[in-house]
């Protein structure tokens, strides 16, 4: 039973998919219908298994007095802060001007910014340390990245036509590093990418249709 | 708590305390001292140049410094750029501009603070072109933060002084859906309804009250749809469901990380124009002719990228001449 | 509130840079911090927007009781916290995987395979279907004929169930060529997202707390 059940329902659901896509008519439609809201409402539910599960973790490293246990209790505390005012505001919490839009705006926000922001040093950094041309295709790589970077900002422009001024030499448009950039981005990109989308979309059909037929079962974990 | 930390932390305080209460004043630099900068930072970078080809590798915190100074600088500089507009821009302008005034358009914010500088700037200006059109605009979000960053965004448009005479309500002129879980299953479910996945707005009123989304059943009733998108669910998830399975056409600003792929989808007219990074954002500023953060970030943004490109050419210098020495001694 | 509020995001921004310098307790009290507020973030917002907002005026104001099945396969999910019984999260959680299976094996296949594709193959001499012939300019032109080979050879390079050798083996080596060029403009793009990141953040620092940039 804790098998075969989620096995059909996977099955079941699956298939239901698959048929409104040819069929989006009575009953499957209305079946579409009301798996997206069971789906979204188990994705309500999945955040708060993961917003809990948190909270269980920090209370046992608190309980337990294991190593940093005192960040726990930090963790804990501003859970329950923004919790407790969220909740508190009732239907409205989150309007312009009250104390869930402040968290929001003054510690929600700058925290997370900063913590993707501070990827820019070290994007910088491996550059410098570990981005050889020491072969053909490292080559191409570092080519490709010269050019979109330069030809991204209007800085490239500006250099190229400055120093082709003084040296009195003409440049036509088509060489400037932003069309470069362009053509890079709308040809040769465009290209790669849908090599690597056409590869990684095959992937993903045939996994799906494995799992559909009960064939992959990686989901279910062990008993 | 080490003792070397707290001496940092105190410093750090004292300039602060400095740079709060005795510089009061915005600080700009003439052209003539940002030039004598821009020359201190070449020269020092030479400098790396050649101890790097001498066999001394620099710490990552040099490069760290070097990114800081790249991008804080150029704020203080008075430095104009001239922005082009790429294809790709101009066909996400042309397609707003070809919608009629009272068109509905679907606006959905899919992404966080942390992309917020990226994409930000192209929400407000895209926004304040829909409410100078005359377009009908509805909000939504498959990002939690999307519909409140949408808030921020409007609010600072309607603060503009030309939209005072414009009188633009909400409920008849724009509407907030809010957030809904569910990734593409949302997308999926508005395209037979909107009203069942989006029963009430973002603040709790219900649908059927609303006098722009009252009549709105699907996704057959709006005329354009544009999708600002940092990640998964975003642009890609549109393309897949509401484009390529109800019609919609669809204009898009991605972060610059997800830009290159989406191209394919450009390409292919699955996407009506799209806005990538910062740069997107600063030409879409442009062309609506509202310069904002986008363009005055653009600056930073160059020095930022000329850095980066320096510290490759130096790290690979170094890296030949350092084979070029080896090849040497074996002979 | 302001004043403070600003002062407070500034607080929080230097601890997480500091993290340059090294692991350090204002970092990881910021960290921590940004931990608690972000799943607290979530937690309340799905609860207004999805099981108030959905669920509960769904069902109490509009009558739809089919919701009420989701419901439950939510609350299933939630036994997961009690390790005894948490099994039955499986039942949800095959439906989610199911779901995620019928629907993209349609919408993967349909716009990331056969749109490409057939986008891929675009007439040499015109703009686009119907127009006339010669109306593409030379870069169309070019480009045309770069995408058709770039994804061809592409997707030669991904095939590995025969050998890279002979004629298949140079498409293979074009293909690795499109795609390095590729992973280099994705990584300008990824060098452009980064820095802008922080710009924003510095924007803040030395604009909205210290009043240093006009």
């Amino acid at each position: 039973m804790r098998r075969e059940i989620p096995l059909i329902i996977t099955a079941v659901v699956g298939f239901v998919y698959v048929i409104q896509y040819f069929i989006p008519h009575y009953p499957f439609n209305n079946l579409n219908g009301w798996f997206s809201d069971w789906f979204s409402i188990i994705g309500a539910c999945a955040i708060w298994l993961g917003a809990l599960n948190l909270m269980r973790i920090s209370f046992d490293k608190v309980y337990k007095k294991r190593r940093d246990w005192g960040y726990s209790i930090i963790i804990i505390l501003s859970f329950a802060l923004i919790v407790v005012i969220g909740f508190g505001g009732g239907r409205d919490f989150r309007d312009l001007g009250t104390n869930f839009d402040w968290l929001y705006r003054f510690i929600y926000t700058p925290l997370s910014a900063t913590m993707f922001a501070l990827l820019a040093f070290f994007v910088a950094s491996a550059s410098y340390r570990a981005f050889r041309a020491r072969n053909l295709e490292a080559s191409l790589l570092l080519v490709a990245a010269f050019f979109v970077m330069i030809g991204r900002v209007p800085v490239g422009d500006a250099l190229v036509t400055k120093v082709a001024g003084l040296i009195s030499l003409p440049i036509p448009d088509a060489v400037l590093p932003s069309k470069i950039a362009t053509w890079i981005m709308n040809y040769i990109n465009a290209a790669g990418q849908r090599a690597i989308m056409i590869g990684i979309a095959l992937g993903i059909v045939s996994t799906s249709l494995r799992v559909i037929l009960g064939i992959e079962r990686a989901h279910l974990g062990g008993e | 708590m080490m003792k070397q930390d707290l001496i940092v932390y105190l410093g750090v305080l004292i300039l602060a305390l400095v740079f709060y209460f005795v510089i009061t004043e915005p600080v700009v630099f003439s052209p003539t001292v940002s030039l004598i900068l821009i020359g201190i930072i070449g020269l020092v970078l030479l400098y790396i140049l050649i101890k790097t080809i001498r066999g001394q590798v620099f710490g990552r915190r040099t490069v760290f410094l070097f990114v800081g100074i790249a991008v804080v600088l150029p704020f203080f500089m008075s430095i104009r750029q001239d922005i082009k507009l790429s294809p790709e821009v101009e066909e996400l302008y042309n397609a707003v501009m070809a919608l009629q005034p009272g068109s509905k358009v679907l606006v959905s914010l899919d992404y966080d603070p942390p992309s917020a500088p990226e994409l930000q700037p192209m929400a407000e200006s895209f926004f304040l072109l829909c409410f100078r059109r005359d377009l009908k605009v509805i909000v939504m979000g498959l990002w939690p933060q999307g519909p409140q960053q949408a808030e921020l965004a409007i609010q600072k448009i309607l603060d503009r002084p030309e939209m005072a005479s414009r009188n633009i309500r909400y409920g008849i002129d724009y509407v907030n859906l809010g957030f809904q879980t569910g990734n593409e299953f949302v997308i999926q479910r508005m395209g037979g309804s909107f009203r069942s996945m989006f029963s009430t707005d973002y603040y709790g009123t219900p649908y059927d009250s609303l006098p722009l989304v009252r009549n709105i059943t699907n996704f057959n009733n709006i005329d354009f749809s544009f999708n600002l998108s940092a990640g998964y669910p975003g642009t890609i998830e549109w393309v897949q469901v509401a484009v390529d399975r109800y019609g919609v056409k669809l204009g898009a600003g991605n972060t610059a990380v997800q830009a290159p792929q989406v191209y394919p989808y450009l390409r292919a007219g699955q996407l009506t124009g799209l806005l990538g990074g910062l740069n997107g954002a600063a030409e879409f500023e442009k062309v609506t002719g509202v310069l904002g953060k986008g363009t005055k970030f653009m600056v930073s943004q160059s020095f930022s990228h000329v850095i980066v490109i320096a510290f490759i050419i130096i790290g690979n210098v170094a890296y030949f001449m350092g084979r070029k020495q080896e090849t040497k001694k074996k002979q | 509130m302001e004043i403070f509020g600003t002062w407070l995001a500034a607080f929080f921004t230097l601890g997480i840079i500091s993290f340059l310098y090294k692991d350090n307790p204002w970092y990881k009290v910021s960290e921590a911090i940004f931990v608690g507020i972000s799943a607290g973030y979530w937690f309340v917002i799905s609860f207004w927007d999805n099981l108030y907002g959905k669920l509960y005026i769904g069902i109490s104001e509009h009558g739809d009781y089919m919701l009420l099945v989701g419901a439950v396969l939510g609350f299933m999910m939630l036994l997961r916290l009690i390790p005894k019984i948490g099994w039955i999260s499986r039942w949800p959680l095959s439906f989610v995987v199911g779901s995620i299976s019928g629907f993209y094996l349609m919408n993967y296949f349909s716009s990331n395979v056969m749109a490409q594709v057939q986008n891929s193959i675009l007439p040499f001499f015109s703009s686009s279907y119907g127009q006339p012939m010669f109306s593409a300019s030379f870069e169309q032109i070019v480009g045309n004929i770069v995408v058709v080979v770039g994804t061809f050879t592409g997707l030669v390079y991904f095939f590995f169930s025969k050998e890279h050798k002979g004629a298949f083996g140079g498409m293979a080596k074009v293909g690795i060529w499109v795609i390095m060029i590729t992973f280099g403009a994705s990584f300008g793009y990824t060098v452009m997202s980064r820095m802008s990141l922080l710009i924003g953040r510095m924007d803040f620092i030395f604009g909205d707390w210290l009043g240093m940039i006009q």
